[in-house]
């Protein structure tokens, strides 16, 4: 048994997409070995990447591949041999099958008898499987951008592939990838190590041998090293701590071979800056992690991760560096703050005519005007119901809710777009309320993200996000499959989620119509909110999959109201009463399905004589329904359905006993008419035909 | 803020910004580079001059290196912000096709400016680039020294709506930002352009270029009269478009004789492509250009350049099928 190693050396892959390739390129590698009946069955796959490699190492592939022998059947035994005479037929079969005409056989078949033939074949060995198959898993690999570099491109991958190890045990194995033939010569860390190669004599010493060169080739190593140095450098500071960020961990994880940290400062004059603009200077633009203070604020320190090792004259060199880019970009910030305070968010209004929304609509001033109707109108819904919020907030807040894309730090932090115009709108004492409401006009980013605190901010967040989907829907911009590049779903996502985790009292319903819709577009929009809010329901709350339907199927408007029924099933579903109802309810739908199928009518329950398990159900069915309609009507969901549940004991009796599709028209019509008048008088919280019982 | 005296923190050993300029040009010229000087029409980057936007376009091999002015009227700040430039120097090498190790040789570019890589942290960072006007895009990387973006590294996939077989390499320095960076001054303004050699005596980025800052930020937001920008503008389309027409006439006739097709002038429409460009680029800077009329006058720009790429790249054709 040998151990295999295959190391892709690449130009620098973007960092955000090598876990997925390191993976990727671990499973192609598994299954080929498995499909050709290469891997021993203890081996172990270990992957390993940095930005300027892939590679996987198997313990225990199998010198070559056992040798097999394989049956094949050919034509008919008549048709093969006449008068026991091999026939043209049987010359073809077995010239294809690579054996001589006397070794044919004959196989009796339950369709009769065939010409057959045993067909040995030699196993092939490892290195020559592996350069005949590899190339091509390789090329294979999923990237989301790549890019062709040899003249002619015959290949695209991320980036240039630039040597390539392939070893089993010591033996290179000779393939090709991408025109660079395999070899034992990987690199090692660019300026650390330098150009000159580094021989991999044996498989298995690949992590060390990249280890003495400067290269840590493990990831989760990597990892390991990156938040230790970081405590270490923190610990430098008395009371810090470093800001937890696990994707930027991630980042530089994939961005280092040789991870060292260095702590550094900045004036303290910069806290002034809103923390917000700070936190995504150093996070988003230079990569570094902020340090807080014990009391958890923003100290006047950064943590960069660096690619490299050096003395202390250079670590100062690095320091003195990182920290004057972080200072201009801080002086940058502010230079733009004060500048954007010359002109106050009531004077963009007007500018705003000059930032697209979206080409064919038009541009954001068209969009705050559209905004600012469907915000009466929702206002108008709301005050109705006796919410307090105060209009004329809302109204403010909605006007200037785009105004900070005017503005130089947005134009600079487009990530803060909200944030600024609130931070800007607070600085300009223009209320607290209406700052809240613009700062959080964005939230919720995602399903884990609160909503805004205030009713204003809620209702700018409904407002702005239906007027989108709704525009974009009626301009054919709606979501299809896997594409939804104006990302509408994120946006109905967050309407559905405002609905449910607000006190508004505000349906789907009101919040389509009052984007003043199109009949169409209102209904196509309607139904994809209705699929936001089962995904709000399943995905995000948890619900199971059949509670979900069975609620919405009794009412999908009230996204709180579903909430409270989906909780209610969930509770009682449990039960075996309530689950021998939901039966019978499934058990009731099929009947009336098929007896409207067979054009057998709904007759009257009074106008026979009913038998007396029939006569019971219509009783105690008469004597519940108003006591579970008076709970449903208190939202009382779980009392309602447990109550339904005691049913149960009339309703078996009724299908034990009784004969629904009787011969007697009369009868038949009697007991379709009964069962009818059950499910439509249970069914207001949920369908319960909808639940799955086992 | 910005000071038009010498800066005193710069030390005299430093390198100026044009020693910079010398070091690499000398770098690069030694690995078979044509030194061109900066096209002298304006332009938004150095990836617009026809030294890369035509030469990438075609079979020929080619390696230049330039030093491109390069405008963009609407980040001008007056001179006021220390780190914001109406107009600023890109040294721009195309290298077609990029020699396998064009990563090891920009490294030692940066060598040559005297950086000392093993006292430095430097990556690779995933950037994209392209240019939408121009049917221009490649993938690539933006080089980071200690946090600080010095270089736009492209491979370069097409050009003008083009596949680009070979593709070519666009290294992008950017010069105030390295120089400022190097002399370790705050302000662009501040860094030392050139120092006499016997006196001592520099003279600053700001004495050099703030006036032009000043001047063409108050041009450029204030003065530049709108109707006349859009007559220009007009004029030179129309004049660009009769070229587009008559071209597409000569390559398409069958009697055409190679004379007749290497002597049309379409290094001469494309100059009035680059012309709309800027003009487009000043207007936006006016605030001029509506939201409905951007996208419009985008498509415009994006069709005189690709109609010269596209007609370049057949003239190119029957030049190699002839000779």
């Amino acid at each position: 048994m040998s151990d295999f190693l295959l190391e892709i050396g690449l130009e620098e892959v973007p960092a955000r997409m090598i876990a997925g390739a390191e993976a990727e390129l671990g499973r192609r590698v598994q299954d080929l070995l498995t499909r050709e009946r290469l891997l021993a069955p203890e081996a172990r796959l270990t992957t390993y990447s940095t930005p300027r490699r892939l590679a996987v190492l198997v313990e225990g592939v199998l010198p070559a591949q056992a040798d097999s022998e394989e049956k094949l059947t050919g034509p008919s035994w008549k048709v093969a041999f006449k008068d026991g005479q091999p026939t043209a037929a049987a010359a073809a079969f077995a010239k294809k099958a690579g054996v001589d005409v006397s070794a044919l056989e004959k196989v009796t078949t339950p369709k009769g008898e065939y010409v057959g033939a045993t067909v040995k074949r030699r196993g092939i060995s490892a290195p020559e499987l592996l350069a005949a198959e590899l190339p091509r898993e390789v090329l294979a690999i999923y990237w989301a951008k790549n890019m062709y570099w040899r003249a002619g491109k015959p290949e695209r991958f991320v980036r240039p592939v630039r040597w390539v190890v392939a070893l089993l045990d010591c033996s290179v194995v000779g393939l090709e990838i991408a025109g660079i033939a395999a070899g034992n010569l990987s690199r090692g860390h660019r300026v650390l190590n330098g150009d000159a190669p580094v021989a991999i004599d044996e498989a298995k010493q690949y992590a060390e041998k990249l280890r003495a060169a400067k290269v840590v080739a493990g990831v989760a190593e990597r990892r390991q090293m990156i938040r230790k140095a970081l405590d270490a450098a923190t610990r430098t500071i008395p009371g810090a701590r470093w800001r937890e960020d696990e994707p930027l961990v991630e980042t530089v994880v994939h961005l280092t071979e040789w991870p060292t940290v260095i702590v550094g400062d900045f004036e303290a004059e910069y806290l002034a800056l809103p923390e917000e603009v700070l936190v995504t200077v150093m996070r988003d633009h230079q990569k570094y992690f902020a340090v807080e203070d014990a009391n958890g604020k923003l100290a006047p320190h950064f943590l960069a991760v660096l690619n490299t090792q050096t003395d202390a004259e250079g670590a100062a060199i690095i320091r003195h560096g990182n920290a004057r880019v972080l200072r201009a970009r801080f002086k940058d910030a502010r230079f733009f703050w004060d500048f954007d305070q010359k002109t106050p968010l009531a004077s963009r209004i007007e500018n705003l005519k000059h930032v697209t929304f979206q080409k064919e609509l038009g541009s954001y001033y068209w969009k705050t005007e559209q905004n600012l109707a469907v915000a009466r109108e929702l206002a108008e819904a709301v005050s109705e119901d006796g919410i307090s919020f105060d209009k004329a907030v809302l109204f403010k807040a909605v006007e200037l809710a785009k105004t900070d894309l005017t503005t130089e730090l947005v134009k600079e932090f487009t990530e803060l777009q909200g944030v600024i115009g609130g931070l800007y709108a607070r600085a300009q004492k223009l209320g607290e309320r209406v700052a809240l409401a613009i700062y959080q006009q964005y939230e919720p980013a995602s399903s884990e993200d609160e909503i805004p605190l205030s009713a204003e901010g809620q209702l700018l967040g409904l407002a702005d996000r239906i007027q989108t989907i709704t525009a974009m829907f009626g301009i054919g911009n709606a979501p299809t499959g896997s594409k939804d590049p104006f990302a509408l779903r994120r946006a109905a996502n967050a309407v559905v989620k405002i609905l449910a985790e607000s006190e508004l009292p505000l349906t789907l319903r009101d919040v389509v119509d009052a984007s003043g819709a199109q009949a169409d577009t209102n209904e196509q929009v309607s139904a994809f909110l209705r699929e936001r809010l089962h995904f709000y329901l399943k995905d995000v709350r948890g619900f199971a999959y059949d509670v979900v339907n069975a609620v919405l199927a009794a009412g999908a408007d009230d996204v709180r109201d579903a909430m409270a029924r989906a909780e209610a099933l969930t509770t009682v579903r449990g039960s075996e009463d309530f689950a021998a109802v939901s039966a019978a309810f499934k058990r009731i739908k099929n009947i009336l399905r098929q007896a409207a199928e067979k054009g057998f009518a709904l007759g009257s329950p009074k106008s026979v004589m009913l038998a007396p398990e029939a006569q019971r159900l219509a009783d105690a069915s008469a004597a519940l329904a108003p006591r579970v309609a008076a709970l449903r009507e208190q939202r009382t969901y779980v009392a309602a359905l447990t109550l339904i549940a005691t049913l149960r004991p009339v309703v078996d009796t009724f299908f034990d006993k009784v004969m629904v599709l009787d011969p007697d028209a009369a009868i038949r019509g009697a007991h379709l008419a009964l069962i009818d008048e059950v499910l439509r008088s249970f069914s207001g919280i949920a369908d319960f035909s909808e639940i799955v019982t086992a | 803020m910005p000071s038009t005296s010498a800066s005193p923190s710069v030390p005299p050993s430093a390198l100026t910004f044009q020693d910079l300029l010398f070091r690499l040009q000398g770098f690069w010229a030694a690995r078979g580079c044509v030194l061109q000087q900066p096209y002298d029409v304006e332009v938004g980057a150095g990836t617009m001059a026809p030294e890369t936007f035509l030469r990438v376009l075609g079979p020929q091999p080619y390696r230049v290196g330039y030093a491109q002015p390069s405008r963009r009227p609407a980040d001008g700040r007056y001179g006021e912000n220390p780190n914001r430039l109406f107009k600023h120097t890109q040294f721009q090498l195309i290298l077609k096709p990029p020699p396998v190790n064009v990563q090891e040789l920009y490294l030692e570019s940066l060598e040559a400016m005297g950086i000392d890589l093993s006292r430095h942290d430097l990556k690779f960072e995933e950037d994209n680039w392209e240019w939408p006007a121009g049917g221009a895009w490649g993938v690539g990387w933006q080089v980071m020294l200690d946090g600080l973006e010095i270089t736009q590294f492209t491979y370069f996939q097409q050009c003008g709506g083009l596949d680009l077989d070979p593709m070519c390499a666009e290294l992008t320095y950017g010069m105030e930002r390295i120089a400022a960076f190097l002399q370790d001054v705050d302000s662009i303004y501040d860094i030392v352009w050139a120092r006499d050699p016997d006196t001592g005596a520099a003279v600053t980025y700001g004495d050099v270029r703030l006036a032009e800052e000043l001047q063409f930020s108050v041009y450029n937001f204030e003065y530049a009269d709108v109707p006349r920008l859009w007559d220009h503008f007009n004029s030179y389309e129309a004049e660009a478009h009769a070229l587009l027409a008559q071209a597409e006439v000569l390559f398409t006739r069958e009697d055409a004789t190679a004379v007749e097709k290497r002597r049309f002038p379409l290094l001469a429409t494309y100059e009035l492509a680059l012309k709309c460009s800027h003009l487009f680029n000043l207007l936006d800077a006016r605030g001029a250009i509506s939201v409905t009329e951007r996208v419009g006058v985008i498509g415009r720009i994006r069709a005189l350049a690709v109609g010269v790429a596209k007609a370049y790249a057949a003239q190119q054709g029957a030049a190699a099928s002839s000779s």
